[in-house]
Parts: structure tokens; C-alpha cells; sequence
């Protein structure tokens, strides 16, 4: 794919019937890999789709051009999602993905910039994502680009103290250019987030720091596309949509459940999941 | 080379250095509110559209760092050196691991920061940065070898880290002699063939001292700035060891890990020669003025002349 204006120009439908594509990549790669971090990929698929399918402006035949916007993928753990959606607009084959995670993989186990063309950042220690976007944002300016920096973090995430320094200095800075994505699944590694230790209210969070911020559904493909059409008009500083999302969606028995965080489908447990997917 | 006499800080040619390499467009300062004291803040004052203030937030400055370091920027991030190791995860994982060119200055290295007290006394920063693959570890050891080696860094490819010291030092080197520097191999800067002495940072004007009483008696000491403690210069060593047969290393720094440490993993691996190391012996420091903490914890001349005396006695036959 290439693209001077941003995005595929894809319809609702389109985007959705992609994302169950993803899905089926995300759960098939983990098997094969026996390893990796379904959930959290479920979660964050829909929105990682509607913003490559709409918005975002790369060179797939130019992975290196200074110029594209950027997806940082803070919550490296879910690069099964990443790698499903650079399947789709072409950095990555069928094989790459089937790779994952074994020796000398272009997959690595957390998305990582120096292993995988079309990856934007080297993620796997959570709470880094966002300072790196707001340097990618800064850098921007600089140049009097247009290019647009997009971060996914996850809400477990949002625990690392490293994400408010970023808030602030996106503040400070007024980086207009920075759209975060907050993947609120309500799950991380060990609990519920809410067991763990709750992140409360993150929308109010933000705005208390300075940021644009706007809640939404992050499996309604038409309010997801609807809320990355508002982030772009954002320009004064720093905006944050908040995503309220399901941890394994769309694979029933991975749906709210923390031991999918980090586990892989057994076999049977593949069948089940293509089945409901297809 | 003549008797060295008093320059300035080390820190003082890293912001000196930063003035020079200024006009590129590539070249951005990074501060988290220390540069008055890292003296990143001439820069600031200067070219403030190419300076980014990011408040007492240093995990946050590494990965701002990068992020521009991504986007095709030369990023200069400077902190304590002590601060430095608060992000040590984020400058190995966000900086490092995917081998952007961003160069770190920590300043007020090492017990000689003096009177602040042993929480701003960093004594174990080289020798963390050193086992990051791909990381080039500095610590220059005056004014105007900090200023050139901050210049050469501008054109170096790769992540670094720069350490420089608080107080003002003896100086080494002249504006001729310090154009001969170069990152990644070690000065000569006295002849010998009795022992060479491998110091870093403050203590190289403190071995260029102990030579000086050594040659009154009689004994021949080289001595070698290794500014560059990764990668080291292991050719320089070999050849020292052939022409001198035993060293001393000398370091504002742990015994454990720093310039000793990386000079005895080459040393253990080739032809063993006698070898003293003359650092901080695995103890934290204390307030006090520089020159007599320096002296209560064997950070000396004297110390580095003892310590000759009986690497040469170790020698065999």
C-alpha cells in the first residue's frame, strides 16, 4: 500500500471484515507461536485497523520515509495485532507471521523497530511508548512536517509513571501532533486492572493533565473512525481518545478473561476460535 | 608535556563543545532542569528553538531522546550522572536495543563532585553503561578534551554515554595536542617502560603527577588518558604490556566494573601482567571538599605511585 493522503479508503464494512481478518491472524500466529499475548491483541485490533484503514499516511515500498506518520505501539506485548494489520497493508507475508517468535523471526515476541520494517518503535517495557511519541512529535515540528504521531498504550500501562512525565511535557510542549489511543481493557498481566491496581478514572486523568480527551466504545468501528476524524482536528496541543474495549474480543472464551493476557490457544482451543471467527 | 595547570571543569567543554556543533541542523539539547550545572544551558540560551526542557524527568528524556533520534535529529541529553541511572532501563531498552544515535552527558561523576554528598556521587555509571551492547562510554579528563570529544560525537553513529566532572581539573591537554584525539583509542601522553598507568577522567592529571615523583625516583611510568573506556583500546593495552609489563589503572569510579575492570577482563584474556587497580574500593561516599575526600578514599597521586611501585615488583623475573 501507498498512500500520500493517509489511510486505505476503506468503508465501515470493509474495515470490520479487515479487523475479523486480524483476528484470525492474531489467534492462529499465537498458536503456531505457542506463546504471546492474545487478549490484549484482540483488544487493541479494531482500533489499530480503522487507523491504518483511514488515516495513516505511510510508503510500504518506503518504510523509512521521514515524512509518514508514525504508529507507536507502546503496549509492544500485543505486536500479534501489529503484525496482523503490516500482513494486511503489505510489509509482512503470510509466512512472516507464521514466524513469530522463533529464531530469527522478522516477528519478534514484542514489536521491535530494528527487526521489522514498518514498525515504528522497539516496545516490550511498558510506560516508554508515549515519551518516544512526544519526541517523534517534537521532531516533527521542527522539520514544519505534517506528519502525525499515534500511540497505543494499554490501561495497565498507564500505572508506569514514565506515561504521566510524557502528559506533562506534551502539555508544556503543546505537541499537536500527538494522538494517543488508550487500549482500555480493564485487564493486564496478573488481574483485573481493578484488583491490581486501579487506574480510575483516565479520561479525567489527562484532561486534568492539559489533553483534548474523548471517550468511546473501541469495537464500533463507526465511533472509532468518528473519534480518529476528531483527533485530527486537534491541533492546539496533545489528544487522548480513550478506548473502552473487551481483553480477547471476538473469541468468546478468551472474552474478559486474564489468562488469555499471555497464553497461546491449544488446538482445540484454535478450532473454537477460527470457528466463531469465520 | 609540560606540568599540567588548572583549567576548567570537564562539564565546562561539554557545553563548550555543544556551542561549537550548534549550527547543525540535525543537533538538538535535551535538559531535564539540570544544565546550568551539566552547562548544556550556554546551548539553551543560544539556540533556545533546538533546546527542549522536560522538567526533573529523566525516563521521560531518554525516550524523547530516541524519539528524535528516530526522526533524524542528533539528540545531546544531559543529566546528573547519577540521574542517568534512574532511566538506565529506558536508555538499554528505548535507546540502545534499537541502536538510535543518542548522546548522553551525565555530569557530576564520581566522589571528586565533592560536598553534595554520596547520593550525587555516581561511582558506578561507567561501569553499567559499559555492559550495554553497542554503547560507547566516555569519561574525558579535562575541559578541553571534553570539548573535542563532545564535537567528534556529533558525526559518531551509535548510542553514548559521556560522563564529565563537577569540579575543575588539571589540565592535560592544550588546543594543539587535543586535536589528536579520537574516540575509541587511547593518549599517550608521557612515555615509560618501567609501568603504564591507565587513568580516566580527574585522576589522569593525578597519574600524570605520580609519574613525575616516580621518575625523581628513577622509575619510567607511561600514561594513557583512556577517555574512551568502550570500546577499549586493546591494541594500545598489548602494546603497553609489551613495552611497560605491568599497569596501574586509576578511576574517580568503582574498583568494580569501571576502567580496572574493563582493563583486567582484556589483560585476563591474552598475556597476564601484573595490574593494581586505584578507584573507590567498593564503598559509598561522603560530603566533603573534593580534595580531601579524594585523598580519604586513596584517589591520589601518592596512591597511583604506591600502587606503580608494586604492580613493578609483581613483575616477573
Amino acid at each position: 500500500m501507498s498512500s500520500d493522503s493517509g489511510g486505505m479508503d476503506l468503508t465501515i464494512e470493509e474495515l470490520e471484515e479487515m479487523s475479523r481478518r486480524c483476528r484470525i491472524n492474531i489467534v492462529k500466529m499465537t498458536h503456531e507461536a505457542g506463546a504471546g499475548h492474545p487478549g490484549g491483541s484482540l483488544s487493541a485490533i479494531d482500533l489499530i485497523v480503522a487507523l491504518y484503514g483511514t488515516k495513516l499516511r505511510i510508503d510500504c515500498d518506503n518504510a523509512d520515509w521521514l515524512d509518514r506518520d508514525r504508529f507507536i505501539m507502546s503496549k509492544g506485548h500485543a505486536s500479534p495485532a501489529v503484525y496482523s494489520i503490516l500482513h494486511e497493508v503489505g510489509y509482512l507475508s503470510e509466512s512472516d507471521l507464521m514466524s513469530f517468535r522463533k529464531l530469527g523471526s522478522v516477528c519478534q515476541g514484542h514489536v521491535d523497530m530494528k527487526w521489522t520494517d514498518g514498525v515504528d518503535f522497539s516496545a516490550g517495557s511498558l510506560g516508554m511508548g508515549l515519551s518516544f511519541g512526544l519526541g517523534c512529535s517534537l521532531a516533527a515540528k521542527m522539520d514544519g512536517s505534517d506528519r502525525t504521531i499515534w500511540v497505543m498504550v494499554g490501561d495497565g500501562e498507564v500505572q508506569e509513571g514514565e506515561v504521566w512525565e510524557a502528559a506533562m511535557a506534551a502539555d508544556f510542549h503543546t505537541a499537536g501532533n500527538l494522538k494517543l489511543i488508550i487500549d482500555r481493557n480493564g485487564i493486564q498481566n496478573d488481574d483485573f486492572v481493578n484488583v491490581q491496581m486501579e487506574v480510575g478514572d483516565v479520561a479525567s486523568k489527562f484532561t486534568s493533565f492539559g489533553w483534548e480527551v474523548l471517550e468511546i466504545d473501541g469495537h464500533s468501528m463507526v465511533e472509532i473512525v468518528d473519534a480518529l476524524d476528531w483527533a485530527t482536528t486537534i491541533d492546539s496541543g496533545p489528544c487522548a481518545i480513550v478506548a473502552n474495549t473487551v481483553k480477547g474480543k471476538g473469541v468468546s472464551f478468551m472474552e474478559g478473561n486474564p489468562a488469555f493476557h499471555g497464553m497461546a490457544p491449544d488446538d482445540d482451543e484454535l478450532r473454537v476460535a477460527l470457528e466463531e471467527l469465520s | 608535556m609540560s606540568a599540567p595547570s588548572l583549567g576548567g571543569a570537564s562539564r565546562d567543554g561539554y557545553g563548550a563543545g555543544l556551542l561549537r556543533i550548534a549550527e547543525d541542523p540535525r543537533v538538538v539539547v535535551i535538559e531535564a532542569d539540570l544544565g546550568k550545572s551539566t552547562k548544556s544551558c550556554h546551548f539553551r540560551t543560544k539556540y533556545p528553538s533546538k533546546s527542549f526542557s522536560l522538567g526533573i524527568a529523566e525516563q521521560n528524556m531518554m525516550l524523547v531522546s530516541a524519539g528524535m533520534a528516530s526522526s533524524g535529529k542528533v539528540p545531546f541529553a544531559s543529566t546528573f550522572a547519577i540521574f542517568t541511572e534512574r532511566a538506565f532501563e529506558q536508555v538499554r531498552n528505548g535507546i540502545a536495543r534499537p541502536e538510535l544515535t543518542v548522546h548522553i552527558c551525565g555530569s557530576h561523576g564520581g566522589i571528586h563532585t565533592g560536598t553534595d554528598g554520596s547520593s550525587a556521587q555516581s561511582i558506578e555509571d561507567l561501569a553499567i553503561y559499559r555492559t550495554i551492547p553497542g554503547m560507547t562510554v566516555l569519561h574525558p579528563c579535562d575541559d578541553l578534551s571534553a570539548e573535542e570529544l563532545t564535537v567528534q560525537l556529533l558525526d559518531h553513529v551509535g548510542p553514548t554515554y559521556m560522563r564529565t566532572a563537577r569540579n575543575k581539573t588539571l589540565r592535560v591537554y592544550d588546543r594543539d595536542s587535543v586535536g589528536d584525539l579520537s574516540i575509541g583509542r587511547g593518549s599517550v601522553i608521557r612515555s615509560g617502560t618501567d609501568v603504564c598507568i591507565i587513568a580516566c577522567g580527574v585522576m589522569v592529571s593525578q597519574a600524570l603527577i605520580a609519574a613525575n615523583d616516580l621518575a625523581d625516583d628513577g622509575i619510567h611510568a607511561a600514561v594513557v588518558d583512556m577517555h574512551t573506556l568502550k570500546p577499549l583500546d586493546k591494541d594500545l593495552i598489548d602494546s603497553m604490556s609489551a613495552s611497560c609489563g605491568c599497569f596501574v589503572t586509576a578511576e574517580d569510579h568503582s574498583v568494580i566494573g569501571g576502567l580496572g575492570g574493563a582493563v583486567a577482563e582484556h589483560l585476563s584474556t591474552g598475556i597476564t601482567v601484573p595490574l593494581e587497580m586505584v578507584g573507590v574500593d567498593d564503598i559509598f561516599g561522603q560530603s566533603g571538599a573534593s580534595s580531601e575526600l579524594m585523598s580519604s578514599m586513596g584517589l591520589t597521586s601518592e596512591e597511583i605511585k604506591h600502587s606503580a611501585i608494586k604492580a613493578i615488583s609483581r613483575k616477573s623475573g
